[in-house]
């Protein structure tokens, strides 16, 4: 398939095929008020649902599975970083005792990938490996020790091809084609798009900053290594429990690859240990898993070992960025122009959209009179890049936010003022045509301001420390799901028993961010519950219905609104039967605490909610309610213009304050000031975790993590990871975490589960930019590549003019600041 | 995940015990004690014995013993009760030190001080899974016949990592070793060797049994300098100790260790000509500093590059050499008004 028709597939808001979308039922009370009059749970400090099952050790991950006459099975992988199979000899390997079968290429040929106009992948590698620990083949044995053993007896031939191991090389070698998929040479995906006169609008700049970024890229490293069990039943029904994400396009592609019918398939999302977009699509070990348990008829488990998740990766894509961007003398933005090249490794994955993410979600919170974009992703012989928390947006904001603390400087302006002067309003469009609602930046800026002591500090502390600032926003859900179709993106079953107890039924995938707990906690303040007497049932393709999963931070805003409209229904019923059985209005029926009340006579008119259950029952039968969500539809008239349109926003400011060590390179970050507008915390504690777990993750991409590969040399190929094991790849220890202060900023969304929106990735963003101008401030130099490791802190200190800089960087803002300060005495 | 080898568990009670079954399969085994270092690297088939040697029970080889001639310390002492044994932390400030800055406080519960100095040595080509190394083409430390960090290289020089080494060396320690049939003594400093396939003395059948520290090592003021990208976990990319005896206001008996650079920590030499009269000034911490520099000099072998190592050599000795007397790290940093 061309690009051009992959592109045309795209939906786009013209191309819909529908002009009749579900729309969420609309409430006389709002969405954004509470049922009650005031909120009983929601915003208060509880703890999750599941919390105390994992701190003790009980919850059941994929890993503590174990079926009776179970196999354990090992993937063998590509030792080339490009090669073709010419063939695989596995007749030692089958014949080894305790060997029940071994896959290959052949086995599995359907390719699959989690955008449908992209699917290049094969579970096991049929013709060509494409990096160094591309699948190729799977074992089943009695052990892992056996499988492992028995990997080592199969024999490849390989025929070596000549790698392409980084941007520049894969662009000027379109003939070493890694993808065949591909529609030209080695490019994956090309995004131009181009909102107003660019460069007309630098041109009348008084100032313009031209400079290169490089990301280099990062991996999710979540605790739980991927691990799934496959068991296919003697009536042809596969069950697959799987530490996955997205149960339901998992289901899907199940069905794609192993040609079973969907309603043949099973998919069971375990507790998930970690995930940050890492597990957001289907891998290997899952296609391969369930073959062997086909094949053998015995359940069959796959555990990633650290190095091969590693291997899976779809980690942070490295981009190279080239930004223009120009302001008035009174610091308005102009223009931004952005050139940006990405680096995709093998395979597609969600690159698609990557691409566009890289350009689309730069455009607020600061209004932009003219915008350019000109993005594209190449496949290179490396491991797959794909979504990680901030998917494709986390690069751009980093160097973006670093050149408006270059323009704040050129014209002579206090960073946060600079912001400040640039900012969108609430409920406008973007210069990309993206609708925003509720935005609660200004008060971000405000809060970090005043928490950070920030006029006190930026430009004032002494030589090595310094204070930055940054800021950012992120979607709450993308407005399409990833295949077209005009069902919900989330739906609920809601179950009420007589015991006084709920059951909530959701696809929806708690990966450690809460959303089981955004459920418990939204039916007990609807039906007023406490949180013992509701049980979630989620991720069960079976049991629940669809969410699309755990990405794009689309759990809170989209499985929260499907939520609530199941149980306000509910809820409705119940309060007209108390309100029948009392005489009083319905409402001034409470339901709160696992008591029902009137408001008109608390004393005399109360029941408990179980009561309350049971009357209602007695008068409409089984109580039962499903609700769903369908985003409205969004984004601009052009095509591609869905993609980064959201129906909330959420936003945030960064300041960070460093120590640094001139001697060593080594840069201490002493606090993080997070604050974040998440429309409401239902959960603060929740909501907070997420900020500080966003800003920690940003930090350590930007001073530790290396996603690097050796490159050839005399002895050895290349396309090795550097070091695929947490000794060598380092993320920070509980030693290595500042202090974070994290200041909630609610803006009550229209559209939100009572006005609530995204926290799990927008905090994440501003980290690194904050980072970098913190360096600045207290160093002189100017950090525009990752990562800020200490080797390249002392290169970049030796090489020029940084402390003449760092000097001279202080009176201009001291004397601005005394200007400022008389100007207030008069 | 990483799946252990096949191997036949041995658990000697006695030292006798240990000491007759290493005399019959020395080649064929590998001692295990807190299985810190051993354990990974057996997932790694960087060993592949037909016995492993757990040793842990000889209890025998666990104590710690302070006489008059010295500090005896038994190689199954654990790395946290190493740190704070009463007397290490008075008369050994800095071996407390350096024990506490190894790994985590769980490896530092497991690991022992006989393991710490056995350590295998490291290197970014050789401390990787079978598959990885497979993918490399293997090297000349395990099961290959080239160097990746030395490509014309014939000697490994996968780097020493041990935190306490350094520190040892400078206190003029001792080990005992024992096999079947023979006991012998040697300074820390000639334990080993620079050749990073076996970086010690050790020769089959032979066990260390006994650390010693003597007596006149007590009043040495020292410093121990550890440079790593964590505040935990981490080997050493770099490290420095120093020690010396001070006396009326000078210093004495100096010694200074740079590791972790290659196989054997490197005593750095011409300290009593550096110490003009034994005065530990600013003028003498940087001659010291720019000396150790000149004599160091590091390879790619574990990370961060060998410019920057390099470059970190005078001022990591500078650190040690202000530990040791009482002084922050850095001078007091400059105030600059705008």
């Amino acid at each position: 398939m061309s690009d051009r028709k992959r592109d045309m597939a795209i939906p786009s808001g013209r191309t819909m095929p529908s002009e009749e979308r579900l729309t969420p039922p609309v409430w006389p009370e709002g969405r954004t008020a509470p049922p009650n009059g005031r909120f009983s749970l929601i915003g208060t400090r509880t703890r999750k649902i599941e919390g105390l099952a994992k701190a003790t050790g009980q919850a059941i991950y994929a890993d503590d599975i174990r079926l009776p006459r179970m196999l354990h099975a090992k993937l063998l992988r590509s030792i080339h970083a490009h090669a073709r199979i010419r063939a695989i000899d596995a007749s030692v390997a089958l014949a080894m005792p305790g060997v029940h079968a071994v896959i290959t290429g052949k086995d599995l040929p359907e390719f699959y990938g989690i955008i449908p106009w992209t699917q290049d992948e094969q579970a096991l590698c049929e013709e060509k490996a494409r990096y160094v620990g591309d699948a190729i083949a799977a074992v089943a044995a009695e052990t892992e020790l056996l499988a492992e053993e028995a990997l080592r007896a199969i024999r490849v031939d390989y025929e070596p091809l000549p790698a392409v191991m980084s941007i520049d090389e894969a662009l000027a070698h379109p003939e070493r084609r890694v993808n065949e998929k591909s529609a030209e040479g080695n490019i994956s995906k090309q995004v131009h798009l181009a909102f107003g006169d660019v460069e007309a609008g630098l041109a009348a700049s008084a100032a313009t900053v031209e400079a290169e970024y490089w990301y280099e890229g990062s991996t999710h490293t979540p605790i739980e290594p991927h691990c799934c069990v496959a068991d296919f039943d003697s009536a042809g029904l596969l069950t697959l429990w799987s530490s996955t994400q997205v149960a339901h396009y998992l289901h899907r592609d199940l069905a794609r690859v192993l040609k079973l019918p969907t309603e043949r398939i099973r998919v069971i999302q375990p507790v998930v240990g970690g995930a940050f977009g890492g597990k957001s699509e289907p891998f290997s070990l899952e296609f391969c898993a369930a073959k062997l348990a086909m094949i053998t008829g015995r359940p069959v488990k796959i555990l990633y070992t650290r190095e091969e998740v590693f291997y899976a990766h779809r980690g942070r894509h490295p981009m190279r960025m080239r930004y223009r961007t120009g302001v008035t003398r009174e610091g308005k933005l102009t223009a931004v122009d952005a050139k940006i090249a990405i680096d995709g490794g093998a395979y597609s994955s969600f690159g698609l959209v990557t691409t566009y993410y890289s350009g689309q979600l730069l455009t607020a919170p600061y209004e932009m009179p003219a915008y350019r974009f000109d993005s594209t992703r190449v496949f290179t012989n490396k491991p797959c890049c794909g979504p990680k928390r901030g998917h494709g947006s986390v690069q751009p904001r980093f160097a973006f936010e670093c050149q408006l603390d270059k323009l704040a400087e050129a014209v002579g302006l206090d960073p946060i003022e600079l912001r400040r002067r640039n900012l969108m309003p609430a409920n406008s469009r973007t210069v990309n045509g993206m609708r925003v609602t509720s935005n609660g930046f200004p008060l971000c800026l405000d809060a970090v301001e005043r928490a950070s002591g920030w006029r006190d500090k930026f430009r004032r502390l002494p030589y090595g420390r310094g204070v930055g600032i940054a800021g950012s926003m992120y979607i709450s859900g993308t407005n399409y799901c990833i295949y077209p179709n005009e069902m919900p993106q989330s739906g609920v079953q809601l179950k009420l028993d007589r015991s006084g107890r709920a059951t909530v039924f959701c696809g929806a995938s708690d990966i450690g961010q809460g959303s089981d707990s955004l459920l418990a906690l939204i039916v007990c303040e609807e039906l007023g519950l406490t949180l013992r007497d509701v049980r979630v049932v989620a991720a069960d393709t079976d049991l629940t219905p669809v969410d699309l999963g755990s990405y794009s931070s689309r759990e809170t805003f989209m499985v929260g609104n499907a939520c609530l409209d199941a149980a306000r229904k509910l809820r409705h019923e119940i309060a007209e039967t108390l309100a029948r059985r009392w005489g009083c209005a319905r409402d001034q029926v409470v339901l709160a605490n696992g008591v029902a009340c009137s408001t008109r006579d608390a004393a005399k008119e109360t029941a408990s909610v179980r009561e309350a259950f049971q009357w209602t029952e007695a008068r409409i039968g089984t109580l039962g309610s499903v609700g769903w969500y369908q985003t409205p539809k969004l984004g601009g008239d052009y095509r591609g213009g869905t993609i980064g349109a959201s129906p909330a926003y959420s936003f945030t400011a960064h300041v960070v304050e460093v120590d640094c060590d001139p001697e060593t390179g080594f840069v201490e970050v002493k606090k993080v000031w997070i604050a974040h507008d998440c429309g409401r915390a239902l959960s603060p504690v929740a909501v907070e975790g997420q900020m500080e777990g966003s800003a920690y993750m940003g930090l350590a991409e930007a001073l530790l993590e290396e996603q690097v590969f050796k490159p050839a040399a005399p002895h050895h190929g290349p396309g090795l990871h550097h070091g695929p094991s947490l000794l060598d790849y380092r993320i920070p220890t509980s030693l290595d975490v500042p202090e974070f202060m994290s200041i909630i900023i609610e803006s009550l969304d229209p559209e939100g589960p009572y006005g609530a929106k995204e926290a799990g990735e927008g905090p994440l963003h501003p980290s690194i930019p904050a980072l970098a101008n913190a360096i600045y401030d207290a160093l002189g130099i100017r950090c525009d590549a990752l990562p800020f490791s200490p080797p390249r802190i002392m290169q970049l200190l030796a090489a020029g003019d940084a402390r003449a800089r760092w000097a001279a960087a202080r009176p201009k803002v001291l004397a601005r600041a005394a200007m400022t300060d008389a100007k207030r005495a008069r | 995940m990483l799946t252990l080898p096949r191997f036949e568990w041995v658990e000697p009670r006695t030292l006798d015990q240990l000491l007759d079954h290493l005399a019959a399969h020395a080649a064929e085994s590998l001692m295990v004690a807190g299985g810190t270092d051993a354990v990974p690297n057996l997932k790694h088939r960087l060993h592949e014995p037909r016995y492993l040697v757990h040793i842990g029970r000889v209890e025998e080889l666990r104590f710690v013993r302070d006489e008059a001639d010295g500090l005896h310390v038994g190689p199954l002492v654990t790395l946290a009760d190493l740190a704070r044994h009463p007397v290490v932390r008075r008369d050994f400030a800095t071996l407390t030190r350096a024990a506490s800055l190894v790994a985590g406080p769980q490896l530092r519960n497991m690991g022992t001080i006989g393991g710490n100095l056995c350590l295998d040595t490291r290197c970014t080509y050789y401390n990787q899974t079978f598959f990885w190394r497979e993918a490399l083409g293997f090297c000349l430390k395990k099961d290959g016949a080239v160097c990746h960090v030395v490509p014309q290289g014939k000697r490994c020089v996968a780097a020493h990592s041990s935190d306490t080494a350094p520190v040892l060396i400078t206190l003029d320690a001792e080990v005992e070793i024992r096999s079947r049939a023979a006991r012998r003594t040697v300074p820390v400093e000639s334990f080993f060797v620079a050749d990073g396939i076996h970086n010690n003395v050790l020769a089959p059948g032979e066990v260390v049994t006994r650390v010693f520290v003597p007596a006149r090592a007590r009043a040495r003021i020292g410093g121990y300098q550890k440079l790593r990208p964590r505040g935990a976990i981490d080997f050493p990319m770099l490290s420095v100790a120093f020690a010396a005896s001070r006396r009326d206001g000078h210093v004495a008996d100096a010694r200074l260790v740079v590791s972790a650079l290659a196989a054997k920590p490197r005593s750095v030499t011409g300290l009593d000509a550096l110490l003009a009269d034994g005065v530990l000034d600013d003028a003498a911490i940087e001659r010291i500093a720019q000396a150790a520099a000149k004599q160091c000099r590091p390879v790619i072998n574990i990370p961060y590059d060998e410019d920057y190592r390099h470059a970190m050599v005078p001022v990591f000795v500078r650190r040690a050499l202000r530990e040791a007397l009482g002084l922050p790290p850095r001078a007091a940093r400059e105030v600059v008004t705008a």
